[in-house]
């Protein structure tokens, strides 16, 4: 049990998709303007990613070698269509806002390494629950950018006025870079840092060191 | 199982079978959630519009049953190029646009399309005409509704767009929308002069009647809603619609 417990808990911080593994930013960027399409693309992102996951773990001694990664990619598509479709048909007005990058997530480097990297190796439990724990690391990092650049953006949360806006007679002035992609870029830059100061061991080493060339060595 | 051995994932009978029976599964789940969730999107995109519709009339109130309240609401269709409403018309033809009309850069448009009248007690309060075209970055759809008189707007609003978030989206704003509210379409002509500025509007300022307020740092999107606007109040748009009204009542044809 202390496997699984690990397998999930693991990609919350230590092994983090987004801030150690950089990946999973293109839709980070895209749908953090605000605190509920974020929230339903975490949702529909974890619940790829665990459902691949086990599939893909279930039929591992079966899928040939030369094409698996196509088959992994029928299967994490099919996954997509269907939490698109259940979107469009139950959270109408938010899936408007996530357009194009529910699709998106077929293409998500998150979902698709999990199932190259563990599902292909490993039981369908413990895909199912590497699949969660990883969509739930990504989650993490999404809701931290998304509360602050609603916050802070447009002085909401989930819509609700947090902040009284000076265009409403209140004192708080809307900051708009944060609503703009950019901001994304920033606050994950600082995440990042952040959990880099708390967590030495995911401090990469330099790739290369500068030499000083002394004269007489040039010689 | 003693086969597991001999049994050779990379030959190529397994990866026709795994191939062909994964694409049959998948296709088979994912077209039977297309068809079994189809009437729910259908029904979601359809009060969404009449939500909208609703919206921009002022009739829209929270929590009410959108249905219900759309009921209140007469769809017409209109022939754009006699101004006249029509009851068999071709919903599919459509008509190009000449290059030196098409402000909202569309290139074409349909050749009937309906509009949404607000009737108290068979009197016609206002009317709706759905109006798009070329924004920033997208193509911004929207309603326009305009009083009987056939010139004063009521409102503006648009349900899809991809503008700049922060910039181009303040259209969405309801301090923008409200200022809409009361503006003349048309001066002394039947051509119409409403447009955006540069800027909030200086009221008492002259023509300030026909202006919108700009969008500090949309001036792009705002042309685009001129255009728009002006397209679709034109000649070529329902212009001869709106002048039979200033005229009296449209006819049917």
């Amino acid at each position: 049990m202390s496997e699984a417990r690990k397998v999930l808990i693991d990609p919350l911080v230590d092994n983090n998709p987004v801030t150690l593994q950089m990946l999973g930013i293109c839709s980070a960027l895209a749908v953090t303007t605000s605190l509920l399409p974020a929230l339903l693309m975490c949702v529909a992102l974890t619940s790829v990613a665990a459902l691949a996951g086990a599939a893909i773990s279930a039929l591992r001694h079966r899928i040939p070698n030369n094409i698996r990664i196509i088959v992994h990619m029928t299967i994490i598509a099919s996954l997509v269509i269907l939490v698109d479709q259940l979107l469009k048909a139950y959270a109408f007005e938010t899936s408007k806002q996530l357009s194009v990058f529910v699709g998106l997530i077929i293409t998500n480097c998150i979902v698709l390494g999990r199932a190259e990297a563990f599902a292909m190796k490993n039981g369908v439990v413990m895909s199912f629950i590497d699949g969660l724990g990883n969509g739930l690391g990504y989650s993490i990092i999404l809701i931290a950018v998304a509360t602050l650049r609603e916050l802070f953006g447009a002085g909401t949360l989930l819509g609700y006025p947090i902040f009284e806006l000076t265009s409403n007679g209140g004192w708080y002035e809307a900051n708009g870079l944060m609503l703009l992609p950019p901001s994304a870029f920033f606050i994950i830059g600082l995440l990042i840092w952040g959990i880099r100061v708390w967590r030495k061991q995911q401090v990469e080493k330099p790739d290369y060191q500068i030499h000083e060339v002394h004269r007489t060595e040039v010689y | 199982m003693s086969d597991k051995k001999q049994f050779d994932r990379d030959s190529i009978s397994n990866t026709l079978i795994v191939a062909i029976g994964l694409s049959l599964v998948c296709s088979i789940i994912v077209s039977s959630a297309a068809i079994v969730l189809k009437p729910v999107q259908i029904k979601n995109e359809d009060l969404f519009r009449k939500q909208i519709i609703l919206d921009v009339a002022g009739l829209m109130e929270p929590g009410g049953d959108i249905d219900t309240l759309f009921g209140s609401i007469d769809t017409r269709t209109v022939d754009l190029a006699s101004g006249t409403y029509t009851s068999d018309a071709d919903m599919e033809a459509t008509v190009d646009i000449p290059d030196e009309l098409d402000i909202a850069g569309i290139s074409q448009r349909a050749e009937f399309v309906d509009v949404y009248l607000v009737t108290d007690n068979g009197r016609v309060e206002q009317v709706i005409l759905p109006v798009y075209g070329k924004g920033l970055w997208s193509t911004m759809l929207g309603y326009l509704a305009v009083a009987p008189d056939g010139n004063t707007i009521k409102g503006l609003r648009f349900y899809a767009h991809g503008e700049t978030p922060g910039l181009g989206d303040q259209m969405d704003k309801e301090s923008w929308r409200a200022q809409v509210a009361g503006k003349k379409i048309y001066g002394d002509g039947d051509e119409p002069v409403i447009r955006v500025i540069k800027g909030p509007v200086q009221e008492g300022a002259a023509g300030s009647e026909h202006m919108f307020d700009g969008m500090a740092g949309a001036t792009l999107t705002g042309n685009g809603i001129t255009g728009l606007v002006q397209y679709w109040t034109g000649s070529h748009g329902f212009g001869p619609y709106l002048k039979n009204f200033r005229e009296g009542e449209p006819a049917h044809e």
